[in-house]
């Protein structure tokens, strides 16, 4: 039932392309969906361990930057008069580096970052991006700074018997992103339903308790960061490849805070939550474009997100899928939602 | 050695109105334990007002400064009114969530009346600056200098002089025991909240003239506040004051003698070394109010 859900969305998302034909439209999909493989890991963050990360854009940019690069190559001067010469790689390579970075930065971040808590926790990540912004900002030789990364290449996939593939056109990045988006909601998916998972909600609903119980609470945060930053940093990969050009703009505050009202209203510490909505929030623009100028249409984003908080404090999902389950008398994690019946306000 | 002198200088104009967001901040994240996003929005409003009433209403410049403030008092009070009140005793990360709503939409709000354009403020005073031997400082530095010291001598006295600063220095030691000794812990929250904006707005209509104003000006600000707050502790307004001139020091040095491009990474840098060397800030003996 659930696995049949499943199969029919992913059909239903894959058929987009064949009667979609709008170039606008498909743009705004393959981006959202860039966007929506960030909000997804960003939940497993703030969903399945409670810690409210607004640092996460950063992970995501490092990914877009070290893709670039690799592919791109370059040649900077080091203190004490080394240098270092790199010569472009294929993109593919690209992606997998920008995974292995993001990831290892998640680490060293996820290390330094969680000896605290709650609002410090926030601030710690919200600081850890700008020092990023700043840094690709200012080390010109590196990142040309304002000027932008260009020209970054498509990535090239090497099929047995059919050659290279070079995804150029938007039918295939909307299969790519598609892809990898499957994928990370497979990783996620199969991560919360572990072992690893159940350490992970444990200590979100009571660290102490937690720890009492013999849960090494640093390792199993670092580990969650660890793999959120992963992801983050495949999705700012796939964004620098379609792109094909990213600036230090891309650490911007804001992008962290479209993947947080993403995970928000679809419904934090639901799986497919991130999924709506990122659709909500990646789509309206194109609906809202033609009657709203952009800066009411950042006012509207701010009033929906203060009145989803008080309206619907658990997310779309969640509230939804408690509203079935009521109706069909049903325990509601038997619906295709997980965990909808966790909330951090109700008693354990 | 002059132009260690000169960066010494134009360190405590700095520190001066750092102070102000920082002293503002700390009693708002001490007292009602919000992480309050819409300072910076606040420190904005505070330059627009500024703008508006010395260019649009043409009133005197001396004039704006304290209207600035009480603007930066009702908005504040405004705020805390229709967004935090009914959601006192929800949890930490939904009141902060929805304080980054109300900081989007006020900031996008701000640009859409006013324009991305940025806005400069033309003051009273001359143009050829003091000089003092060998540093030269402006009349306008001068004067935020000296108004900024005078608005945190003010903040001090009512948080140690007055009944109200009594009540709110019980609320941050014992919100619930100060509620059963008659504090009126409703009217406390919101007075808080009021004060620490006006202090952002104060220190926004401060600095505006002497930068340029736009719409976007509060976001390094908001963090820079975060960062007084860190360094002096929580509702530490001896703290904040150090916090605020140690910040302006740093980044007077760092971009005098590092890189101008790094000035602003100095805040975030100083957030995540004392967060991770002494979590409790530099001076926090014991944490309070006062």
């Amino acid at each position: 039932m659930k696995l049949g859900a499943a199969i029919l969305t992913i059909i239903a998302l894959a058929s987009v392309p064949l009667w979609l034909r709008d170039p606008y439209l498909m743009n705004a999909l393959i981006t959202t969906g860039i966007f929506i493989i960030g909000a997804m890991s960003l939940n497993l963050l703030l969903g399945f361990t409670g810690q409210l990360s607004l640092g996460h854009i950063a992970f995501f940019g490092i990914g877009a930057y070290v893709s670039a690069l690799t592919s791109l190559g370059f040649d900077i001067g080091l203190p004490g008069g080394f240098r270092i010469v790199h010569d472009p790689w294929p993109p593919i390579a690209g992606f997998l580096l920008a995974i292995i970075v993001a990831g290892l930065c998640g680490y060293l971040v996820g290390l330094l970052s969680f000896r605290v808590r709650g609002a410090y926790f926030v601030i710690v990540t919200i600081s850890f991006a700008e020092v990023v912004r700043l840094v690709a900002l200012n080390w010109i030789e590196l990142t040309q700074g304002p000027l932008a990364l260009t020209n970054i290449p498509s990535i090239t996939i090497g099929l047995p018997e059919l050659g290279s593939l070079t995804l150029r056109t938007k039918l295939q990045n909307y299969y790519l992103v598609l892809a990898v988006a499957v994928a990370a909601y497979v990783l996620i998916s199969r991560l919360v339903h572990s072992h690893f998972g159940r350490a992970m909600r444990g200590l979100m609903e009571n660290e102490t308790l937690a720890v009492s119980v013999g849960i090494d609470v640093t390792k199993t945060l670092t580990l969650a960061a660890v793999i959120s930053a992963g992801i983050a940093g495949a999705a700012g990969s796939l964004y620098a490849h379609y792109i094909r050009i990213i600036d230090p703009e891309v650490f911007a505050f804001i992008n962290t805070v479209t993947m947080v009202i993403m995970v928000i209203t679809g419904g934090k510490g639901s799986l497919f939550g991130p999924v709506i909505g990122g659709m909500i929030f990646g789509l309206l623009p194109v609906f809202l474009r033609p009657i709203m100028a952009p800066e009411a249409q950042w006012i509207a984003y701010g009033g929906v997100l203060i009145v989803i908080l008080f309206v619907l404090p658990r997310g779309i999902v969640p509230s939804l899928a408690q509203r079935f389950a009521k109706r069909w008398n049903r325990s509601p994690a038997a619906g295709p939602v997980t965990f909808s019946e966790r909330d951090a306000k109700e008693p354990a | 050695m002059s132009e260690f002198l000169q960066h010494l200088i134009n360190m405590l104009v700095l520190g001066g109105t750092y102070a102000l967001l920082g002293i503002g901040l700390t009693l708002i994240f001490g007292i009602m334990n919000v992480v309050n996003f819409t300072h910076g929005v606040l420190y904005t409003f505070g330059a627009y007002i500024m703008f508006i009433v010395v260019h649009q209403l043409g009133v005197n410049f001396f004039l704006a400064l304290p209207l600035a403030v009480l603007a930066g008092w009702l908005l504040g009070a405004t705020i805390e009114l229709t967004l935090l009140r009914p959601l006192r005793g929800s949890d930490i990360d939904t009141t902060m969530l929805v304080m980054i709503g109300a900081w989007i939409a006020m900031q996008s709000g701000t640009l859409w009346i006013w324009g991305g354009v940025a806005k400069s403020v033309t003051t009273p005073f001359p143009e050829a600056p003091l000089v003092l031997g060998p540093v030269s400082v402006s009349w306008l530095r001068l004067f935020v200098l000296a108004a900024a010291g005078m608005l945190i001598v003010v903040t001090y006295l009512l948080i140690n002089r007055t009944k109200l600063g009594c009540a709110m220095r019980a609320t941050f030691q014992d919100q619930d025991t100060a509620s059963l000794m008659g504090v009126n812990v409703d009217l406390i929250y919101t007075s808080t909240f009021a004060i620490g904006s006006s202090l952002a707005a104060a220190a926004g209509a401060l600095l505006g003239p002497v930068y340029v104003i736009f719409p976007q000006m509060g976001d390094l600000a908001a963090v820079k506040a975060f960062a007084i707050v860190i360094l002096g502790g929580l509702g530490n307004i001896t703290g904040a004051v150090i916090g605020g001139f140690l910040l302006a020091l740093a980044e007077e040095l760092g971009a005098g003698y590092v890189s101008s491009g790094y000035r602003d990474a100095m805040g975030f840098l100083i957030i995540i070394a004392v967060l991770i060397f002494k979590p409790t800030g530099l001076f926090a003996r014991s944490e309070r109010v006062g």
